[in-house]
């Protein structure tokens, strides 16, 4: 392709280089961090942005460049973020389950295993919801 | 009747909003047959909602807002201590957060929310419904960090879902 830059493509070029430098760090950040917990950080946030950047990248680009507006980025921004804090709530209730349990290669990371909370509850990924609580589905 | 036809007005919208969007074509034939969905799905399946939880509307909008804004700032800031802070200084902890919503709905937005904002992600919620248990990549001073995500996201919630 020959003759000036257009707008577009500058535009969702800069927006995909924000993007993937987003998700570059976030992965940097899955190596670099001290143990599970903190690494769980990386990947939640830091890829939610760059994720976004692409998508708005991609918007951008069939806007100016074609000229037809698309919503499927949308879409899966929803998707993603409404998904990315339940995988990572899996992992973290994985991770609290295998510490209680003494599991072999199961650090704690530099914060300690998690105090109990206050009162006689426990923290729900060891015990069953007691009743009448939110997580109590028995009653319904 | 609107009751019988509709038994989740939000739910329908939603439905239709998500046809609309994922079919990328706003002409009247795909309005028709998403709404056709819209009342459809809802009246099928709501025998499994037995739950119904009120909801306001602006306020939702405008936390929805608050949240944005802060996932483009949780995302430079984590990236800032990814990069240029050195593990020893790191001080991660475990934060116990008393809560004061009572609807799972409410709790649940909530833990999402803390998961994709500021360094902070959701682990667990008490047995008893609450405490909520979140750990932070990086809190100097955990009273303060609970104090925080007290103030700027249970309370905006506790009007969204009264």
């Amino acid at each position: 392709m020959s003759g000036p830059v257009s707008l577009a493509e500058l535009l969702a070029a800069a927006l995909i280089v924000l993007g993937s430098g987003f998700a570059l760090v976030g992965s940097w950040g899955l190596v670099r961090l001290p143990s599970l917990m903190e690494r769980l950080h990386g990947p939640t946030k830091a890829s939610t942005l760059g994720m976004g950047a692409m998508l708005v990248a991609s918007v951008v680009w069939f806007q100016l460049g074609e000229g037809v507006w698309t919503t499927h980025e949308l879409l899966i921004s929803v998707f993603l973020f409404v998904t990315a804090p339940i995988s990572a709530n899996m992992i973290a209730k994985v991770h609290l389950h295998r510490l209680r349990t003494g599991e072999q290669n199961e650090a704690a990371g530099p914060a300690g295993p998690p105090a109990p909370p206050p009162g006689s509850a426990d923290w729900a990924t060891h015990e069953a919801p007691h009743q009448g609580t939110p997580g109590d589905f028995a009653g319904d | 009747m609107m009751r019988r036809l509709l038994p989740h007005p939000g739910l329908s919208a939603l439905l239709v909003a998500m046809w609309m969007v994922m079919v990328n074509d706003l002409t009247f034939g795909t309005l028709f047959l998403a709404l056709v969905v819209g009342v459809a799905v809802p009246l099928f399946t709501a025998p499994w909602w037995p739950g119904r939880p009120k909801l306001r509307f602006l306020p939702a909008l405008s936390y929805a807002g608050v949240v944005l804004w802060d996932i483009v700032i949780a995302n430079f800031q984590v990236a800032a201590i990814i990069l240029f802070k050195p593990s020893r200084d790191l001080r991660p902890a475990w934060l116990t957060v008393p809560l004061e919503l009572a609807s799972p709905e409410a709790i649940t937005v909530f833990a999402g929310t803390i998961s994709l904002t500021p360094g902070t992600v959701s682990a667990d919620v008490s047995a008893c419904g609450e405490y909520l248990l979140v750990h932070a990549l990086h809190a100097p001073d955990p009273a303060a960090e609970i104090a925080k995500v007290k103030a700027r996201y249970e309370a905006r919630l506790k009007e969204i879902f009264p």
